[in-house]
């Protein structure tokens, strides 16, 4: 089995940072990963967007352009990314960047998760792209609490307390959505 | 085993060279290499190594001819343009016969060009880059996992052979993280070879060394070059490498390497799905390419089909390599844009029409 993952948003709302997370998840799993990112000038702002499959078997290709699930944080992505979604695949967004209309399909789930407003609301400013990892978490089998903290411990070491347990609160509020 | 950690491939090389016991990195930023020389340094200071930023490639290359005359582990990397600046430098090293290890993270060209993965300077590399009879072995990882581990032979074949090795890859895998165990044997990490004919102070009484590629009188020349090329004979007999996938009975061959094997797989797969014997020759070594096992793979083949992020460039090495015996079609993709699976699949598709036909 394997499931391929795109997260797109802008430049600085910590795409790829989410992408390692998802893959972090996937190595804890005792998954074949991979990680992608763009690295072209949007990295100095922009659009950025990262690909991210965890798979059964050895990976093929490493870029996603059917993702099964796709996490678009702003609505530029929405629009570029929503047609390319795999039928039956789930396409997650935040409500706060992307209108109500925006929906052109009726075979993908729509799954909003409000990250940017639960991140300020909840005092975890920057932090909206965990609030959406925690809530991504939920389509991917076989993540046990364990494998969320595992996954955190290889991704922001436990040395950096604060940032580790900031993070962790953001992923459990983004699962409980 | 050690455990496998998340890493970018630019990394794993820059570790590899740490843990292949190289001390010396000469270097200069360029996208999409750059994490590469970033890491090291990090690193190089905490292991007591140099990482040096040169003023540009020409003088980064030149460092490396200086440090590995001097008998070091040594390295430099680059993309695209910068290899073609390092090009005068790897002629030098050829013409000295000394070992080097180069990498190119391969980026759109010419020119300038941009700055997407590409697979453009295939002809550079395995026809040397610079001027004069000669070659660099070039290998080709498929990974990350590769990217680490074929750095580190690269320093193994480089002092074997006294040859410059490059490691040939591309943006996308420079650029991806993949799970990758970076443990070596301890062995590896102490293989610097004796190196008899190095140059750095006689303090022994021994007679000096010279490193040097200039012979002004023709019959002297030709003789190293008829020695280099003695030697060559040895490297292409014993160093080819490829990797298979659904190879054995495969009437279509996709030949691919680096990152287009990676996406050529998924399509080897398709096509499979849907009743086309179709199977993946990944050359590794580029040079020698695997002329062996093209030639064994022509055997069931009815047709081959080359995909590259180039205009057709290692195309000529399959149709030199099975003699023109059966039809050899391209898919590409080139200037940063990257072939995708459907693409492939159709190219095979029409290959096993055609062959049919």
């Amino acid at each position: 089995m394997e499931t391929r993952i795109l997260i797109a948003g802008f430049g600085g709302q910590g795409i790829l940072f989410l992408g390692k997370y998802l893959a972090a998840i996937g190595m804890a799993l005792d998954r074949q990963v991979s990680w992608l990112p763009s690295y072209g000038p949007e990295m100095r702002g922009g659009t950025a967007q990262c690909g991210v499959i965890l798979a059964d078997t050895a990976i093929g290709s490493p870029l996603v352009e059917e993702p099964d699930i796709l996490a678009a944080m702003n609505n530029p992505s929405f629009a570029a990314f929503e047609g390319a979604v795999k039928p039956g695949g789930s396409l997650y967004y935040d409500p706060a960047f992307v209108p109500e209309d925006a929906r052109t399909r009726s075979d993908i789930a729509y799954l909003p998760v409000p990250a940017a407003q639960a991140s300020e609301d909840e005092s975890l400013k920057g932090l909206a792209n965990m609030i959406m990892a925690g809530a991504l978490l939920k389509s991917l089998p076989e993540v046990t609490a364990d494998v969320i903290e595992a996954a955190m411990k290889k991704t922001v070491p436990e040395r950096k307390k604060e940032m580790f347990d900031a993070n962790m609160r953001a992923v459990a509020l983004g699962y409980a959505f | 085993m050690s455990e496998k950690v998340l890493i970018k491939g630019n990394e794993a090389v820059a570790e590899a060279a740490i843990a292949s016991g190289c001390r010396h990195f000469f270097g200069y930023p360029i996208t999409p290499q750059s994490e590469l020389a970033a890491y090291l340094a990090r690193r190089m200071p905490k292991v007591g190594g140099v990482y040096l930023q040169a003023e540009s490639e020409v003088a980064a290359i030149n460092m490396v001819y200086g440090a590995s005359a001097a008998g070091v582990r040594c390295m430099t990397s680059s993309s695209s343009p910068g290899i073609s600046l390092k090009s005068e430098g790897l002629s030098y090293l050829a013409g000295c016969d000394l070992p080097a290890v180069v990498v190119n993270v391969q980026r759109g060209g010419p020119g300038l060009g941009g700055i997407q993965p590409s697979q453009a300077d295939y002809f550079q590399a395995t026809r040397g880059g610079g001027h004069g009879d000669y070659h660099i072995i070039v290998l080709a990882p498929g990974g990350v996992q590769e990217m680490f581990s074929y750095t580190c032979k690269a320093f193994d074949l480089a002092d074997q052979y006294r040859m410059t090795v490059m490691v040939l890859t591309d943006g996308i895998l420079g650029q991806m993280m993949e799970a990758t165990s970076m443990t070596v044997n301890s062995e590896q990490a102490t293989a610097n070879s004796e190196k008899p004919w190095a140059v750095g102070g006689v303090r022994t009484g021994r007679a000096r060394n010279i490193v040097n590629s200039l012979y002004l009188k023709p019959s002297e020349l030709e003789e190293t070059n008829l020695a280099r090329y003695e030697k060559y004979k040895l490297v292409e007999d014993a160093e080819q490498a490829h990797d298979s996938y659904l190879l054995d009975d495969a009437e279509i061959v996709v030949a691919a390497y680096g990152a287009s094997a990676r996406i050529a797989k998924n399509a080897v797969d398709e096509a499979r799905n849907r009743g086309v014997k179709a199977g993946l020759l990944r050359p590794v070594t580029l040079w020698p390419f695997p002329k062996k096992a093209f030639l064994e793979a022509s055997k069931h083949a009815r047709a081959f089909v080359s995909v590259e992020m180039s205009m057709g460039q290692m195309i000529e090495d399959i149709e030199l390599a099975i003699r023109c015996s059966r039809p050899v079609s391209l898919c590409s993709r080139v200037g940063g844009m990257v072939p995708d699976p459907a693409k492939i699949l159709q190219a095979i598709i029409s290959a096993s029409q055609e062959a049919t036909a």
